[in-house]
């Protein structure tokens, strides 16, 4: 088992890394939670769940999928840049990343804007009066779910600002890229959450 | 000092990889709109992890990186796994 | 970021001010041991208020009928207690104190892997803590759910109960920082030539807590924020009314919280694990089946959650499979017992406070242990469910456990910590005190629990009458104990004889240092050698 002695203390980048993976952990735990929720609920509610899938669009839920599969791609593209030492490459990427997570946002306002015109938000009378116990449900863990994870997003808008700029400073670099890398697993994170999340909201018709 | 991280990742297998992972999502859109009862679930979910593993062994470097942290990765999966499993011991035989 | 090299070598921890001075420089210190110290005393104010609840609660049970409290006020008192004492104590527990201090010297290491990210916790601990306490002091009344905030109640209940699940929610945060940042530093800090089977116990404690940290608290992080969603907007989720399952709330609350138990006790008997060769002068006895029972408490644990649920409405299969298991995490348990004993068995026995309490943690322990069988045999379990007998099982093995571990480490490390000597036969005697009022006040539960006196309870039949004044009575004489114990380290702290680096002729890395110890811990990084370990006695 390796010893490491670190020439440099205040710079680690394994040890960095690793601390980044034990957060993903903890998100990863954070939304297994609701994971179980859903199944279970799914689990006693298959029929009702069906029925409220259909009032998802597919289309754009889809489109979203395809957002950040990109999104993960140009941020993963952006590491090899900068290890690449090609700064203005590597800020393009990340820049591209930052638009994708935005129009992503955007995507969400509109989808919950029409759910809201429909009656259907947590806690609407409409839906407990119209729907079924297992619809009710559904779209509760479809806003809790979806919410917390556009909350995931604009955190990951507000690290990659941070990585940007301590790019164009020059802070972060190929001898010291442990910030994008970081960043680029805290964005990989969400786009796994979203790769589950898709086909159990808006596949199961 | 030990850095695996040497090895750049070339920006074409990332392409590659967003390729499949496109795939897979026309394929599992797909594959839902055919009804196959229980298993729709199945599929649905096999390939979400198909896409998933490729997002953790490619864009998050796993397959460069330490055995120990590959290890770690693993055994999360498998503990949460687990603890959805035996929640199930309860609904399942209710 | 060069401030290693400005640090002076010869300065105590305790003096030394780097940027801030007075206050501000423990408030904002990044030292891991400041942050164990501001840790121990907002800890042990914390706890003073739970005691004192404590002490409320055996008053009111002193007789049958209201004594000094309403049924709705006992409520509150117990929910308080219980959120504040799991919580706030035996959770952060000996990590946040120990673990802070000791981690990194037992490791041969600076401070942890992230010291900014370790004041943080401490911060984010004091701000769960303050949103707990004006959820008691504001709003619509005291939380009064008990500290397991069961649904349906915990989303109709009137109290003021938002802010107090939001303080729990980033006490949360904490420990899962904390659990982040000591499994990087052992993983990436260790002295060269200190492998994985040269590392002592309670670090090996540490790591094991630290996973448990980190995996299961977001679990009950979710779920809280799922009990305030039911709440504010009536998603459904646990509500039975609107198709949710209050089960499952119990599923996903006790899949966090049967793992926190392991939290608070694996850290407890890895100090143990010290004390115990020090003061038999003897190498550890199975070093490696003690690591490898740590892992399996820790593993197995994530499994056995619903021994908590056996009356709850869960299905047959998962009652028996929880109790099976729940048999099968006891083992590594009792190993651990075992090979203490064996430890001290021809061992060259230094009898000082340090080994009375890990004597007499073995001993209540044991007593909690089994008494945990009782409960997670299902047949049994149907009967003494919700009973007083299981809040005598749980004090005999989280107070008994955490506290008498506690107690022993923080005799035994006060020397390195504060540079002085406690006074020892105040110690002993505070210790005797306490450890017989302890035995009182909880013994009898486990009687009432059997007699069918049930728990959250404010009032009781008659004929239970006789037990609890003895309970009563023994919780005056425990605290008398706990004051005596507290007041002899404070003043010791202050003015007790000056102790040397290794009073206890200890064999782990912390004894090589000062007492107390320099900021940065060693003037040099030591080294491990082919035939260096912890406890190589002789």
């Amino acid at each position: 088992m390796s010893q490491v002695i670190h020439h440099d203390e205040h710079y680690d980048p394994e040890g960095s890394k690793i601390g980044m993976w034990l957060f993903i952990f903890t998100e990863l735990l954070l939304f297994g939670g609701l994971f179980i929720v859903y199944s279970v609920y799914r689990y006693l509610n298959a029929d009702a769940f069906h029925l409220a899938a259909e009032e998802l669009n597919t289309t754009v839920g889809a489109l979203n999928t395809v957002i950040l599969l990109v999104s993960s791609m140009t941020i993963a593209m952006s590491t090899t840049a900068l290890q690449k030492k090609q700064k203005a490459t590597t800020i393009v990427l990340l820049e591209i990343t930052f638009m994708l997570a935005l129009i992503f946002l955007i995507n969400k306002y509109f989808e919950w804007g029409v759910k809201f015109d429909h009656g259907i938000f947590p806690g609407s009378e409409f839906m407990k009066a119209e729907m079924s116990q297992g619809e009710v449900l559904f779209f509760g863990l479809y806003f809790v779910m979806t919410g917390l994870h556009a909350l995931h997003i604009v955190a990951g808008l507000v690290i990659m600002g941070f990585a940007l700029a301590r790019i164009q400073k020059g802070t972060v670099h190929a001898d010291r890229p442990s910030l994008l890398e970081n960043a680029g697993l805290y964005w990989h994170l969400v786009d796994l959450i979203w790769i589950f999340l898709f086909p159990l909201f808006y596949l199961i018709t | 000092m030990e850095n695996e991280k040497h090895h750049i990742v070339p920006y074409r297998l990332y392409a590659i990889i967003l390729l499949i992972l496109l795939s897979l999502t026309f394929l599992s859109i797909e594959i839902t709109r055919i009804n196959l009862g229980a298993f729709t679930v199945a599929g649905a979910l096999l390939l979400a992890s198909i896409k998933s593993s490729l997002v953790l062994v490619y864009f998050m470097h796993l397959k460069f990186d330490k055995a120990y942290i590959q290890i770690m990765v693993g055994m999360v999966i498998l503990l949460f796994i687990a603890v959805v499993l035996v929640t199930f011991f309860d609904y399942y035989f209710r | 970021m060069q401030a290693s090299s400005k640090i002076p070598t010869d300065v105590s921890y305790l003096e030394y001010e780097g940027k801030h001075k007075g206050l501000l420089s423990w408030i904002f210190s990044t030292d891991h041991k400041r942050i164990g110290l501001l840790y121990l005393y907002s800890m042990m104010t914390l706890f003073l208020v739970g005691v004192i609840l404590g002490l409320a609660m055996k008053f009111e049970l002193i007789a049958p009928g209201k004594t000094i409290m309403e049924a709705k006020d006992y409520n509150a008192v117990f929910t308080v207690h219980g959120v504040i004492m799991i919580f706030m104590i035996v959770i952060p527990g000996l990590p946040a104190v120990f673990g802070n201090f000791m981690l990194p010297i037992m490791i041969g290491a600076k401070d942890v892997a992230f010291p900014k990210l370790n004041l943080l916790s401490w911060w984010i601990y004091i701000t769960g803590a303050f949103l707990v306490i004006i959820s008691v002091l504001f709003g619509d009344g005291s939380p009064d759910t008990g500290w397991t905030f069961y649904a349906p109640y915990s989303f109709k209940t009137g109290a003021n109960m938002l802010p107090a699940i939001f303080g729990a929610f980033v006490l949360g945060f904490s420990s899962i920082l904390t659990g982040l940042n000591f499994i990087v530093t052992i993983h990436r800090l260790r002295a060269p030539g200190m492998t994985w089977t040269k590392m002592p116990l309670f670090p090996w404690s540490l790591y094991g807590t630290a996973w448990i940290q980190l995996l299961a608290t977001p679990i009950v992080g979710i779920t809280l924020v799922l009990v305030a969603l039911e709440r504010i907007f009536g998603i459904g989720v646990f509500d039975p009314t609107l198709g949710g399952d209050p089960i499952l709330y119990q599923h996903l609350f006790w899949i966090y919280s049967h793992p926190a138990v392991y939290v608070m006790i694996l850290p407890a008997m890895g100090a143990i694990s010290e004390i115990i060769p020090t003061f038999s002068q003897k190498h550890i006895f199975g070093y490696k089946v003690l690591v490898v029972s740590t892992l399996a408490i820790a593993f197995v644990g994530y499994f056995v959650w619903g021994h908590h649920m056996f009356t709850s409405g869960m299905s047959g299969t998962a009652q028996y499979t929880f109790s099976i298991l729940t048999f099968l995490v006891a083992i590594p348990s009792a190993i651990k017992v075992f090979n203490w004993i064996s430890t001290m068995y021809k061992g060259s026995i230094n009898v000082q406070t340090p080994f009375y309490w890990a004597a007499s943690f073995i001993f209540v322990f044991l007593i909690g242990g089994l008494s945990g069988l009782v409960v997670g045999a299902l047949a049994t379990n149907v009967y003494l469910h919700d009973t007083a007998f299981v809040v005598g099982h749980f004090h005999f093995i989280v107070f008994g456990g955490v506290g008498f571990s506690f107690f022993g480490a923080i005799h035994y490390w006060f020397p390195k910590m504060f540079g002085r000597m406690y006074d020892t036969t105040w110690a002993n005697v505070g210790w005797l005190i306490f450890t017989i009022g302890f035995l009182a006040l909880y013994s009898p539960m486990f009687y009432l629990g059997m007699q069918g006196m049930p728990r959250r309870y404010y009032d009781y039949l008659e004929e239970f009458h006789a037990a609890n004044i003895l309970s009563t009575l023994g919780s005056w004489v425990m605290t008398l104990g706990l004051i005596i114990v507290i007041i002899n380290l404070f003043r010791s702290a202050k003015s007790g004889p000056l102790a040397g680096a290794n009073p206890w002729n200890g064999k782990t890395l912390e004894w090589t240092v000062p007492s107390p110890p320099p900021v940065e811990n060693f003037d040099e990084i030591p080294e491990y050698k082919e035939h260096d370990g912890p406890y190589e006695y002789q």
